[in-house]
């Protein structure tokens, strides 16, 4: 029998995304949110896809990538060279995305299945190889004009990458709470303990690494399609500690860390910007404040639920 | 979780919002410093804001700074000749990332300026083109020198020229075309090496263009060599160029390399002439390549202090006076740049975005980096200097155009 997806907490979460569509869209309209607004949107949106892909990875499986943007290049280069082959029609750029999670999904098998075999910190170094691996291999590839790298036209727009930051969101969320997922914390918090209980840690290690490296592939593809460049350099292993500065600073296996904190560190990068000569210091000392006062991150591993709410609404009534 | 530490994260919380909060309101104040000796606009007089977009910080910060000084010193003066603050200017730093110039291109059209200098790098500007365009704000880039970056498509040297932008520098491979014309003609090498940063795009269109203009002269290329940013121990490779037989060699790259390969190139007995574009032009090429080992070596250039003009002293002048040091390349370019969009808006008249644009595209600009006037592709037909040094020093500066 089917189970009943118009739960409560579902139809909560539905209202939340169709609300806050509507919202951006009567703010943009109301000119509220200006031009300059809804391209700092498009950055919050592709980093949080970015941080909760890789929370999936080191928050809730507990291994440690260091090539995420290796995945995100891969699904941005994917993008320009279809949306160059196709002259920048719009179509292109799903059939990019497409192409670009094909060869992500096996360069990710390439590189996780040999390393999350073991146990440690190996992906780390894997990964943190392969970043640089395929920055060299687009720098030196004649379609991806090497070094110089691809000018684009702007093909998507906010709504884009909205819908795709809710599927992403869904999508791993949803894992997350699957019996894979369960079995991929598992394995976080004692591998040996969930081998024990029969769990075949290295398929869940992989499987997570790889939906991590879809999603980063798909936010390298919107990332290609809106910001008119995409270099080499771009997605160089800054890119990846970018990255994975997020997912700390919000809280390592807290998507709801990963989205506040995507969103603050894109907010206060936007607000900064006048203050060039100490915006980097701010932004360093902040880092390192939070780190001491918030070890765990900013959220830790919390987690807001509709159905966590609810509960509480439920014992106050009960109580009264 | 007690209470202490609730504190404590609540008040790191608070620190963040109140920094993300509060920041907006006060930049607008922390932008405009540059006026404070003039005297502010009176009612009824005319203000224009350029949009100074630079790499302030980040990888190229180097070229960004430079050319963020050279860009206001030619604002002052033209408001200390105005007798009133008639320009501002706005400045955003882009951390030498080119989404984060996206965002700012869309700022400083949002803004109201008249044109933007900037940025330095061609990566970042290409990123801003088709914003700046289509909001119809003039550009005026001072060192972005990819070949066809100008352009719609860059990689189509067929397609469309954005109408609103342009730049004050020559192109990569016009520099590298201008070098081989001068090897072959002035130093008579009919066989090179060269040797470039292969992940460099700016290294990769100078080595093409030499590599064609000294095939198309009659020379020869005996050997293309590569290196890495970065890379400090250069002897394999120069062992292996030192067993060849060839007149010069050609370093395609920046001076961080191009000084250490000369320093152990003439360490190692390669005796031959070297040769170099404007990624020479730097005082760290002397520390890194010791002073005594700078002879017979020529490089490309857009600006020299060699022979000066009357115009070009009085930038160095005021230059020295400002800020209290030699003015590089980028800030001389920078300082033409902005110029040229002052000159235009003087010769206009007004804000008028069409009209200006007009006036940009066929003006006549006597600048400090040389006279010019644009091409189809918004590019400045001008000379490129080569300049010889001699134990380190410019001693002489050669104007070639390649044929």
């Amino acid at each position: 029998m089917r189970k009943n997806q118009f739960t409560k907490t579902n139809l909560a979460w539905l209202l939340v995304i169709i609300g806050s569509y509507l919202l951006i869209n009567v703010l943009i309209s109301a000119g509220v949110i200006n031009k300059i607004y809804q391209t700092v949107m498009l950055t919050i949106g592709i980093n949080i896809i970015l941080a909760i892909s890789l929370n999936l990875i080191i928050g809730i499986t507990g291994q440690f990538s260091l090539g995420h943007a290796g995945f995100m290049s891969i699904g941005a280069y994917s993008a320009g060279v279809i949306v160059k082959m196709m002259d920048g029609a719009p179509s292109s750029v799903y059939i990019g995305m497409l192409v670009g999670i094909l060869i992500s999904i096996v360069v990710a098998l390439i590189v996780a299945t040999p390393t999350l075999r073991l146990k440690g910190d190996y992906l780390a170094i894997a990964t943190l190889g392969f970043g640089e691996i395929i920055r060299i291999v687009i720098q030196n590839m004649k379609i991806t004009n090497g070094a110089a790298g691809l000018v684009l036209p702007k093909l998507i727009d906010w709504p884009v990458v909205f819908v795709f930051l809710v599927i992403s969101t869904i999508v791993i969320v949803s894992f997350t709470y699957s019996a894979y997922g369960r079995a991929c914390i598992s394995v976080r918090e004692d591998e040996i303990a969930s081998e024990t209980m029969g769990i075949n840690t290295t398929k869940y290690k992989i499987m997570a690494f790889v939906v991590g490296a879809i999603f980063a592939s798909i936010a390298g593809t919107l990332y290609a399609t809106s910001f008119y460049v995409i270099k080499p350099e771009i997605f160089s292993f800054n890119k990846s500690i970018d990255i994975l500065v997020i997912v700390v600073f919000g809280g390592m296996g807290s998507f709801t860390g990963s989205f506040v904190s995507a969103l603050l560190i894109s907010v206060l990068n936007t607000s900064l910007q006048s203050f060039a000569d100490i915006r980097t210091i701010i932004y360093g000392a902040l880092l390192v404040l939070i780190m001491i006062f918030r070890p765990q991150g900013l959220l830790g591993k919390y987690e807001f639920k509709f159905s966590k709410l609810f509960d509480k609404f439920a014992k106050k009534e009960v109580r009264q | 979780m007690n209470l202490k530490k609730m504190i404590k994260s609540m008040l790191a919380l608070i620190l963040v919002a109140s920094l993300a909060a509060c920041s907006p309101s006060t930049s607008s104040t922390g932008t405009t410093e540059q006026g404070e000796t003039d005297t502010p606009a009176a009612e009824g007089q005319e203000t224009y804001k350029i949009g100074l977009h630079y790499e302030l910080t980040g990888a190229v910060a180097d070229y960004g700074v430079a050319e963020n000084k050279g860009s206001k010193l030619a604002i002052k003066l033209a408001n200390e000749a105005a007798g009133y603050e008639k320009y501002v200017g706005v400045e955003y730093d882009n951390k030498s990332d080119s989404s984060e110039a996206v965002t700012i291109a869309t700022t400083l059209a949002s803004e109201g300026v008249i044109g933007v200098v900037g940025p330095a790098t061609s990566g970042a500007s290409a990123a801003t083109y088709q914003i700046s365009n289509d909001s119809q704000v003039i550009v005026v880039s001072p060192s972005a020198t990819q070949n066809n970056i100008t352009l719609v498509d860059p990689n189509n040297a067929d397609s469309d020229v954005y109408e609103y932008i342009f730049r004050v520098c020559f192109e990569d491979s016009y520099q590298g075309a201008a070098m081989a014309q001068y090897a072959t003609d002035t130093l008579a090498a009919s066989k090179a090496v060269i040797y470039g940063d292969s992940a460099s795009d700016y290294s990769k269109g100078l080595i093409e263009a030499f590599d064609t203009q000294f095939t198309k002269l009659g020379g020869e290329i005996v050997a293309t060599e590569y290196y890495t940013a970065g890379d400090t121990d250069f002897s394999a490779v120069l062992t292996n160029i030192n067993s060849m037989e060839f007149d010069v060699l050609y370093i395609a790259g920046y001076y961080n390399e191009a000084g250490l390969i000369i320093k152990q190139a003439k360490e190692m007995g390669i005796d031959k002439v070297i040769l170099g574009a404007d990624g020479f032009d730097s005082e760290s090429l002397i520390e890194l390549a010791g002073a005594e080992n700078l002879n017979d070596v020529y490089y490309t250039t857009a600006y020299t202090a060699v022979d000066a003009s009357e115009k070009l002293q009085a930038f160095i002048d005021a230059y020295k006076v400002e800020y209290n040091e030699e003015p590089a390349m980028f800030a001389a370019l920078a300082f033409d740049a902005t110029n040229l969009l002052i000159q235009a808006v003087e010769e206009v008249g007004s804000a008028d975005a069409a009209a200006l644009q007009a006036a940009v595209k066929g003006i006549n600009f006597n600048g400090v980096t040389g006279d010019f006037t644009f091409d189809d592709t918004h590019t400045p037909i001008k000379s490129v200097l080569v300049v010889k040094l001699v134990d380190g020093v410019q001693s002489s500066a050669d104007s070639v155009s390649p044929q």
